[in-house]
């Protein structure tokens, strides 16, 4: 079992690695560097000469890949090339705000999804089932900006509850966002719940009609009891992956949302660094980015052993 | 067996809401009853309803089933009128169930301690503190070696038939006074099949409890049961002693069933019942089982037959009890079609070796010794016309070998060579299409080997455009001649393998694997999906083909009377080793190796009179010892360490007749009919 989650870890310190490596030829590939970005229009003769100098491109490719990896493991990602402002400073802010706006998501929206499914499994084709299951089909088809937009237009403009937009800045404390930030919070989970209850339903269905609940039944256990201990731990398996792709998905920034909210996260700031070609922040994200999917996939393979014990034993039976 | 019934179903009819909005009824006025300390068999074909009527015996249907008409009366109450709460005091506590397939009935999450728990909690009025105590001896009762052990696993660390007992362990706990058994040793190896079947006769005894046993084995119902009950589609055809019913069935079907079920000591193949019974959405008019009797008359076809009194106790539902009585008693079925001696090599194997685990990087560098090989020192010779039959437990590693040979699984040692001598490629993907074309592989369940997306025509297609090159209407000519060949008529070329039976789906198989003209084809547990009856008609199908074409069959199985039934000789492999090969007859008389002996004794066989010997342990064995005798820690009579060190040494009895023992011949056949004796 130790030797499952080792594996695991060292294939996610290659994965991260190869991400690193992808991302600097990437940038490496791309006309122009970090000081034809800085000097813009100036950026020709001795100009560009000297800021080379300065910044060490000068040096071999591999020379300034190994150093600029040296410092991302300290956490030291330089400076950005716009605003000469520390990246880990600037990208650190950002990576705690959409933490926060995920865990926001997160809170209400796995149990609410965890429930939703389990209901609609339990209750089958009848119309709480249909009710749960089109609402989430609808809830997954509506465009994030379309429902972002339709619910500023009702709950920050018609009736005031709410701000329609983020305005508090990058550097503020968690909680001077907090009424700010809810409708983003609320169209995220709208669009994560769908999947998750849609998945949940099916392994619950699965689940219910397996012959170890039969078993259950005609062993006389009680249905609450069947279904919390018998049909939820085994349906919740499945579930799991999707569940950790999804927080992925959200730790990693999720651009339209926070562009439409105006939300100081990641996805924001990474559109911002593309469009003003701001290359080493660019870097900095993607490799946060990636590192994040491998920790919470770790996760996940962690939490799907714990929860099943034919992953974790070595006494297969054989067949 | 006096008293009023514990168990009493009167005229029950369950059905199912069909596609056109219909009621289409798979039990029909099905009576059931039960005393205390009686055991009754129902037997009968998949889709006969007997599942259906075993758990509706505890107030259960199944998804979209539901209850038409008639009663369920348990101890007095009808369970169907019961409360939830009612229900689940009877429920795995006076009634318990074995379900069929443990494996998959035990809920995978939770370990074995906290099922039995579980049980306890809800049926019992003890406190507490003694559960542990009481699980332990219940684990004890049905014989589970190291119970203490077991209670902290998790079911699939469990072997099948000590999930089995795991599970009648969980139905005692309730102290019920009956248990319904659906199918409860089916999938399980012969040797453990008995093994259960003792114990739960035994337990039957001891407690005063009644027994109700599902199954579509006969030889299971001849062992454990005092009365059957037969069903077809849906209703009671047969009811009586089980003595008396195994020796002179009442009804056409039963006499049919028995006809179709192959014997040990019958060189014969077995009869086939041809047709299949109605489906729930036929209506019923007459008899159900008219259109495949061969005594129907007019009548028949007409008016419903009630039940009524034939002979030696027992009730039938047949116009002609008298007549039935009257058939000659199962006459023999069609003789095997045997090959020559002289006939030329087709295939051979030559010290094959297979390994599942390649040593570990870790292990190659601390230098570890390699674990034993899963298969080693297969050497065999298979000649044209020829059917050789591999049989042994699971885990013996006959499929193993039947992969190597089809090249889908690498050899670590030895060669596979055709007919005319020449190596073939370990591999299929480095083997040349008349290679691949001459060695035809037939699957356990077409179900899975057919893809259900194609019709008929375009699954017989492919190998005839492969390796023949055929088209149009010729490709189509063909296929529908290779129909013919295996008795499905033209008109099945535009179906698709959802819409046939079970037996019709492996007749496709058998037809592609004819389609490309092959020499070899290997039958992997190809009948062991099928009804008994079915089963017939597919055997009798191959041994026809091998006539007609000359092709020679490996033909892979657990069941020893299948494989007597069919091959010309029979090799016996256990832990991937060869025991014992030969020609039938050889193989199955005396002398035989001491585990051929144990899974001889074991077979269940639809006789009453039969007395199972329960040689050797059921235990599951993980790896072959890395040294001696595959059998040792199994063999009843051991002979010291010269087994624990010594491969046995190759013991020619006569006729190709070689059995891998330390024990010399004379001893063997002594110690043979000792067995048989005791």
């Amino acid at each position: 079992m130790f030797a499952l989650i080792f594996k695991r870890l060292a294939l996610g310190l290659v994965t991260i690695w190869l991400v690193s490596a992808l991302i600097f030829l990437g940038v490496e590939a791309l006309p122009g560097d970090a000081c034809t970005a800085v000097l813009e229009r100036d950026a020709h003769g001795e100009a560009l000469e000297k800021c080379r100098e300065i910044m060490g491109l000068n040096a071999p490719a591999l020379t300034r890949y190994m150093s600029w990896a040296a410092s991302a493991l300290q956490g030291d990602f330089g400076i950005s090339a716009n605003g000469q402002e520390s990246i880990s400073e600037l990208v650190g802010y950002r990576v705690r705000n959409s933490f926060l706006l995920a865990a926001g998501a997160l809170s209400v929206g796995i149990p609410l999804s965890i429930f939703l499914g389990t209901v609609a499994g339990l209750r089958r084709d009848t119309w709480v089932d249909i009710l749960f299951s089109t609402g989430a089909i609808l809830a997954m088809t509506i465009p994030e900006f379309v429902a972002a937009t339709i619910l500023i237009l009702v709950f920050a403009i018609w009736l005031g509850w709410v701000p329609a937009i983020v305005l508090t800045p990058a550097d503020a404390q968690p909680l001077e966002f907090f009424p700010e930030f809810i409708l983003a919070a609320v169209v995220l989970t709208m669009l994560m719940v769908a999947h998750i209850m849609r998945m949940m339903r099916s392994s619950v269905i699965d689940a219910m009609a397996s012959d170890y609940v039969q078993m259950a039944t005609l062993k006389g256990v009680p249905y609450w009891r069947i279904v919390f201990r018998h049909a939820l731990p085994n349906a919740l398996l499945p579930a799991i992956n999707i569940i950790a792709l999804t927080v992925a998905w959200l730790l990693g920034g999720v651009v339209v949302v926070e562009v439409v909210f105006n939300y100081p996260g990641l996805g924001r700031l990474l559109v911002d660094s593309i469009s003003g070609r701001d290359l080493p922040v660019v870097q900095a994200i993607t490799l946060i980015v990636a590192a994040t999917y491998v920790a919470i996939n770790l996760i996940a393979d962690i939490l799907s052993l714990a929860l099943n014990p034919r992953l974790r034993s070595h006494h297969m039976r054989r067949g | 067996m006096s008293g009023p019934p514990l168990l009493d179903i009167r005229k029950l009819c369950i059905g199912f809401r069909g596609r056109s909005g219909r009621i289409l009824p798979v039990l029909h006025e099905v009576d059931l009853t039960v005393c205390r300390g009686e055991s009754l068999g129902i037997v009968g074909e998949s889709g006969s309803g007997k599942s259906t009527l075993a758990l509706a015996a505890m107030g259960y249907l199944r998804h979209g089933l539901v209850r038409l008409s008639g009663e369920v009366i348990y101890n007095g109450s009808d369970t169907f009128a019961l409360s939830a709460q009612e229900l689940s005091k009877v429920r795995g506590g006076q009634l318990g169930l074995i379900p069929q397939n443990s494996g998959q009935a035990l809920t995978p999450t939770l370990r074995i301690g906290k099922q039995i728990n579980e049980a306890l909690r809800l049926h019992c009025d003890l406190p507490e503190s003694t559960y542990a105590a009481r699980a332990l001896d219940l684990l004890t009762q049905v014989r589970l070696p190291d119970p203490q052990a077991i209670l902290r696993r998790y079911p699939h660390e469990l072997s099948g038939g000590q999930q089995q007992r795991v599970a009648i362990a969980m139905a005692l706990a309730g102290e019920p006074d009956a248990l319904l058994l659906d199918e409860p040793t089916t999938g399980l190896d012969v040797t453990t099949q008995a093994h259960i079947l003792d114990l739960l006769r035994d337990l039957a005894r001891a407690r005063n409890m009644a027994m109700v046993y599902v199954s579509h084995d006969l030889g299971v119902i001849a062992r454990v049961c005092d009365r059957v009950q037969v069903l077809y589609a849906g209703e009671t055809v047969l009811t009586g002693p089980t003595r008396s019913v195994l020796s002179h069935p009442a009804h056409p079907y039963a006499r049919g069933l028995l006809a179709s079920i192959p014997r040990l000591g019958d060189s014969t193949l077995p009869r086939a019942l041809e047709g299949r019974p109605p489906g729930p959405e036929t209506a019923r008019v007459g008899c159900a089982f008219a259109p495949r009797c061969a005594m129907a008359t007019e009548t028949c076809q007409t008016t419903r037959p009630l039940m009524v009194p034939g002979a030696a106790d027992q009730m039938t539902r047949c116009h002609y009890p008298d007549q039935v009585a009257r058939m000659r008693a199962g006459h023999a079925g069609a003789a095997l079609t045997c090959c020559s001696a002289d006939s030329p090599l087709t295939l051979s194997l030559d010290s094959l070796a297979i390994c599942y685990e390649r040593p570990g990087f870790f292990a190659r560098l601390t230098g570890q010794p390699a674990p034993p090989a899963t298969v080693d020192g297969i050497t065999l010779d298979l000649r044209r016309g020829e059917t050789l039959g591999l049989v042994g437990e699971s885990g013996s590693g006959k499929s193993t070998i039947l992969k190597s040979i089809a090249g889908l699984l690498a050899p670590a040692k030895g060669r596979i060579s055709l007919g005319d001598g020449t190596a073939l490629p370990s591999l299929a993907e480095d083997r040349r299409p008349d290679q691949l074309r001459r060695i035809q592989m037939i699957f356990q369940n077409p179900d899975d080997s057919l893809n259900p997306r194609q019709t008929v025509g375009e699954i017989l297609a492919q190998p005839l455009r492969l390796y023949f090159g055929l088209k149009d209407h010729a490709l189509r000519d063909r296929a529908a001649e290779l129909l013919e060949t295996v008795r499905l008529g033209a008109h099945y070329l535009d179906r698709r393998p959802g819409q046939l039976s079970g037996g019709e789906k492996q007749r496709v198989a058998v037809a592609r694997a004819f389609a490309a003209g092959p020499d070899i084809v290997l039958c992997d547990e190809i009948t062991s999906a099928l009804d008994v009856s079915v089963q017939a008609a597919v055997l009798e199908l191959l041994n026809d083909l091998k006539g007609l074409h000359g092709t020679a069959f490996v033909f892979v199985s657990h069941d020893l009377t299948v494989v007597r039934a069919l091959s010309d000789r029979v090799a016996v492999l256990y832990q991937g080793r060869i025991c014992e090969m030969g020609p039938a007859a050889a193989v199955y008389a005396q002398p035989s190796h001491p585990y051929t002996e144990a899974l001889l004794g074991a077979v269940l066989e639809p006789d009453p009179d039969q007395v199972s010997r329960l040689l050797a342990e059921d235990a599951v064995e993980l790896s072959p010892p890395a040294r001696g005798c595959p059998f040792q820690r199994r063999c009843p009579v051991k002979r010291g360490t010269v087994c624990e060190t010594d491969a046995p040494p190759a013991q020619e009895a006569g006729d190709g007749h070689v059995i891998h023992c330390h024990i010399p011949l004379d001893e063997l056949r002594g110690l043979g009919q000792q067995a048989q004796n005791s």
